[in-house]
């Protein structure tokens, strides 16, 4: 399978959806389009590889359950934009940063080493005498009180299996 | 692991773990062609399966995250992502 099967024009549609799903979520692009265009390209090429949209600018192993986390919009967006006005491959980035207002730095990578990794996943939960478990989107933090979690984030579009247990 | 050997000033050996759709990484290669050093690079994640793990953990050796990119001079100094006046200095 080669990268170069990635035509320009998925490319474009890929750009067009995050865009239109960034600005529905109050969230902003960076205003450097060539570099988003090349970023969204990055994303096509894994969601071709590895069966999902990982992010471009972290190592998937081609394991869902594993990469979970990474699957732009990652997990880390939010905290990486409110501590350094950037998501980790500045794909995403704050007010202030978009306006020029303040400088786009590198983001360290938030997540954590390949050896802690291993012992995530444990779940919360065991708060007595809720009538149902609470359920976390570990993408944009929205919280539900149901049997399981809803297929699609309803805020954000996270899949099912972005949720954790939250309660 | 192969990597692929980039001809130029010879200033070190400088090794770049970098990943092919990574917009960072790409920025930092830019910068190394334009400083217009010798260098060696390998897209880990263009690497076979059975080598990916082996390559991650060499990465890990120099960088504990395990991040791209990973910029590597002399097997010593390390530069974790495209900081870019960091390395014109080391480079220059």
């Amino acid at each position: 399978m080669s990268d170069d099967e990635i035509s320009g024009a998925l490319v474009e549609e890929r750009v067009k959806a995050l865009r239109r799903d960034a600005e529905a979520g109050g969230y902003i692009l960076n205003p450097d389009e060539d570099f988003v265009r090349k970023l969204a390209r990055g994303i096509c090429i894994n969601e071709k590889r590895y069966g999902y949209p990982s992010c471009p600018c972290r190592l998937a192993f081609g394991r869902r359950e594993e990469d979970r986390d990474i699957i732009c919009p990652c997990d880390y967006r939010d905290p990486d934009l409110e501590e350094f006005g950037a998501c980790y491959c500045a794909l995403y980035v704050s007010p202030a940063v978009a306006q020029g207002k303040a400088p786009l730095v590198p983001v360290p990578e938030r997540r954590p080493p390949r050896s802690a990794r291993k012992s995530m996943g444990a779940q919360a939960g065991g708060v007595k005498g809720l009538p149902l478990p609470v359920w976390r989107c570990r993408v944009c933090g929205y919280l539900c009180a149901r049997e399981t979690p809803p297929l699609v984030c309803p805020v954000c579009k996270a899949s099912k299996d972005r949720f954790e247990r939250f309660m | 692991m192969q990597m692929v050997r980039v001809s130029g000033r010879h200033r070190g050996d400088i090794r770049l773990y970098a990943l092919s759709t990574c917009g960072w990484c790409a920025k930092t290669k830019e910068l190394l062609n334009t400083l217009g050093v010798e260098y060696s690079y390998v897209f880990v994640d263009l690497l076979p399966q059975e080598e990916l793990e082996g390559a991650l953990s060499e990465v890990e050796k120099y960088n504990p995250a395990g991040s791209f990119p990973t910029l590597v001079i002399d097997g010593s100094r390390v530069i974790v992502g495209f900081r870019e006046a960091e390395i014109r200095e080391v480079l220059k």
